[in-house]
C-alpha cells in the first residue's frame, strides 16, 4: 500500500457513526475511501455541504455541486446546503466532531503548520485555521518527512495555523498523540520499528507504556487488522 | 427594485469601487458581471470574496485583466496569477481566515461593529488586531466588512427581488446581499412573484438594489 493510503486507511479508524467530519485537500481526502462498513458519516464541505457524495458519472456534473476546491461532487441522501456563515458555525461551534488535515510541520507541542512557506508558497489559510481552532478533534494526515527532513520538529519554521495543539498526527510510519502537551508514540505502522520512528522525527517523542511493553505492537495489529479485500 | 440591463449595472461602477463577489472557486460567481466589467475596463477595484478562483474563471479573469488593486480573500492558492501580481507588487492581498471573512461579512450586513474570534489567536492572522476576554477566554476583534457594491449570483430571482440559491452556489452570496450599499444580482432564472414559496426565500426582496434583466 502506498504510503497516502496507509496514512487515510488508520485515520478512518477514528471515525465513528454519525460523526460530522470535515477533510482537507491531498491525503484527507482518501479517508473517505476507507469509512468502515456499517457506520454512517457524514462529511462536509466548507464552501457549504453536508452530504458530500463521490465523483458524478460522466455527463453527470452539475456547476453548482462542487467540493472545497471547485470540482463537482454528488449528494448522498440526507445531505443538506448552507452558506459560508452556517459551514464555520458548524465549524468553530463545536458541531464538528473531527477535522483531518495535511502538515507541512508540526512542532514539539503538537502545532501545526500547513498553510504557507514565506517567500515560496502562500495560498492562504482557507478554513484551516478555523478547523484548527474549531474542530472537536485534529488529527493530521502526512507523510513522516519531506525530502529526506523531519516534519515533526522542535520548532516550526513555519506561520502557526493555530495555537492550538493537535490530538493526532498519523504519517506512514507511526501514530502520534499530544497527551499532556506532550508528543507520545502510540503505534508504529506494520514493518516500522520504533527506533526508525525515533530516527526520522526531530522530536524527543514519549514512548506509550502500550508500545513499550514487548509485543505490543503485534497484539495491536492483531486487534485492529484491516480486512483484506481492496477497497480501492 | 430595479431590472437594469447589464451593461447599465456595470457603468454604475465606478473605477476605484470596493466590491463584494460572491462565490466560492468561481461556483456562485455571477459570471456575465464580471465579462461586463472585464469589457468595459473598470481599474483600481478592491474585491472582498472569498477566493480568486482560478486564471479565466469568475474573479480570477478580473486579476488576468489587471483591474485590482487589493483583494480581501481567504485562499489564493489556486490562481497563479495572483500569487504572481502580489509578489510583484501590483496587487495587495489580504488574507482573512475564511470562517473570519464570512462573519466580518454578516456583520458587515447585519449592523454590527464586528465579531470575537478564537480563529488566529496564536499566529500571525492576530497581528495588529485587538484582543478581547469573555469568561477567561482570548479572542480576536474582528471588524465588519461592507462594500459599495455587491454581486451576487441567485438560481432564481422573482420579479421583486426574492433570492433563492442553489446547492453549493449559495455560500457567500447572501452574507454579501446584506452587506453593500447597492446590491446587484444577476440570476439564473427570473420568476413571477409566488414562485418562490415565503419558506424558501433565503434573501428578502426589500435588500435587492437591481435585478440583472436577461439577454
Amino acid at each position: 500500500m502506498d504510503p497516502q493510503s496507509t496514512i487515510a486507511r488508520r485515520i478512518a479508524d477514528e471515525l465513528r457513526d454519525g460523526m460530522l467530519v470535515n477533510l482537507g485537500i491531498g491525503i484527507p481526502t482518501l479517508v473517505a475511501n476507507f469509512v468502515p462498513a456499517g457506520i454512517r458519516v457524514f462529511f462536509q464541505s466548507e464552501n457549504g455541504l453536508i452530504g458530500t457524495g463521490p465523483v458524478p458519472e460522466p455527463g453527470m456534473a452539475l456547476p453548482w455541486l462542487t467540493d472545497a476546491g471547485g470540482r463537482p461532487v454528488t449528494a448522498l441522501p440526507g445531505a443538506s446546503t448552507f452558506d459560508s456563515a452556517t459551514s464555520f458555525g458548524l465549524i468553530r461551534g463545536g458541531h464538528l466532531d473531527l477535522t483531518v488535515l495535511g502538515g507541512l510541520q508540526v512542532d514539539r507541542h503538537g502545532r501545526l503548520s500547513n498553510w504557507m512557506v514565506p517567500g515560496k508558497m502562500v495560498p492562504g489559510m482557507g478554513g484551516a485555521m478555523d478547523l484548527v481552532a474549531g474542530a472537536r478533534r485534529v488529527v493530521v494526515a502526512m507523510q513522516h518527512t519531506a525530502k529526506g527532513r523531519p516534519k515533526i520538529v522542535r520548532e516550526s519554521s513555519l506561520p502557526l495555523t493555530s495555537e492550538r495543539a493537535v490530538d493526532l498526527i498519523v504519517t506512514e510510519l507511526a501514530v502520534i498523540a499530544v497527551r499532556d502537551g506532550r508528543l507520545t508514540l502510540i503505534e508504529t505502522m506494520e514493518g516500522v520499528t520504533v527506533n526508525e520512528v525515533l530516527n526520522m522525527t526531530e522530536v524527543e517523542l514519549i514512548i506509550a507504556p502500550e508500545l513499550a511493553s514487548a509485543g505490543a505492537e503485534a497484539v495491536r495489529r492483531s486487534l485492529s487488522a484491516p480486512s483484506t479485500g481492496g477497497a480501492l | 427594485m430595479k431590472t437594469i440591463s447589464l451593461q447599465d449595472a456595470v457603468a454604475m461602477i465606478p473605477a476605484g469601487a470596493t466590491l463584494m463577489v460572491g462565490g466560492f472557486m468561481g461556483v456562485g460567481t455571477p459570471e456575465p458581471l464580471i465579462d461586463e466589467i472585464v469589457r468595459q475596463q473598470k481599474k483600481d477595484l478592491t474585491v472582498i470574496a472569498n477566493d480568486t478562483a482560478a486564471p479565466g474563471v469568475g474573479i480570477g479573469k478580473l486579476v488576468d485583466a489587471a483591474l485590482l488593486r487589493r483583494v480581501v480573500v481567504s485562499h489564493i492558492g489556486l490562481n497563479p496569477e495572483t500569487q504572481r501580481q502580489m509578489l510583484a507588487g501590483s496587487l495587495t492581498v489580504d488574507l482573512v481566515p475564511q470562517g473570519t471573512l464570512a462573519e466580518r461579512i454578516r456583520a458587515g450586513g447585519f449592523g454590527l461593529g464586528g465579531v470575537l474570534t478564537a480563529t488566529g489567536i496564536g499566529t500571525i492572522a492576530e497581528e495588529g488586531k485587538q484582543k478581547i476576554a469573555v469568561d477567561g477566554r482570548d479572542y480576536l476583534l474582528e471588524p465588519a466588512l461592507r462594500a459599495d457594491f455587491a454581486l451576487v449570483h441567485a438560481f432564481i430571482a422573482d420579479y421583486l427581488g426574492n433570492l433563492a440559491y442553489v446547492l453549493t452556489a449559495r455560500n457567500f452570496n447572501p452574507l454579501m446581499a446584506m452587506a453593500a450599499d447597492t446590491v446587484v444580482v444577476q440570476a439564473e432564472n427570473i420568476v413571477p412573484v409566488g414562485v418562490v414559496a415565503p419558506d424558501h426565500v433565503m434573501t428578502p426582496a426589500p435588500v435587492v438594489d437591481y435585478l440583472v434583466a436577461n439577454g
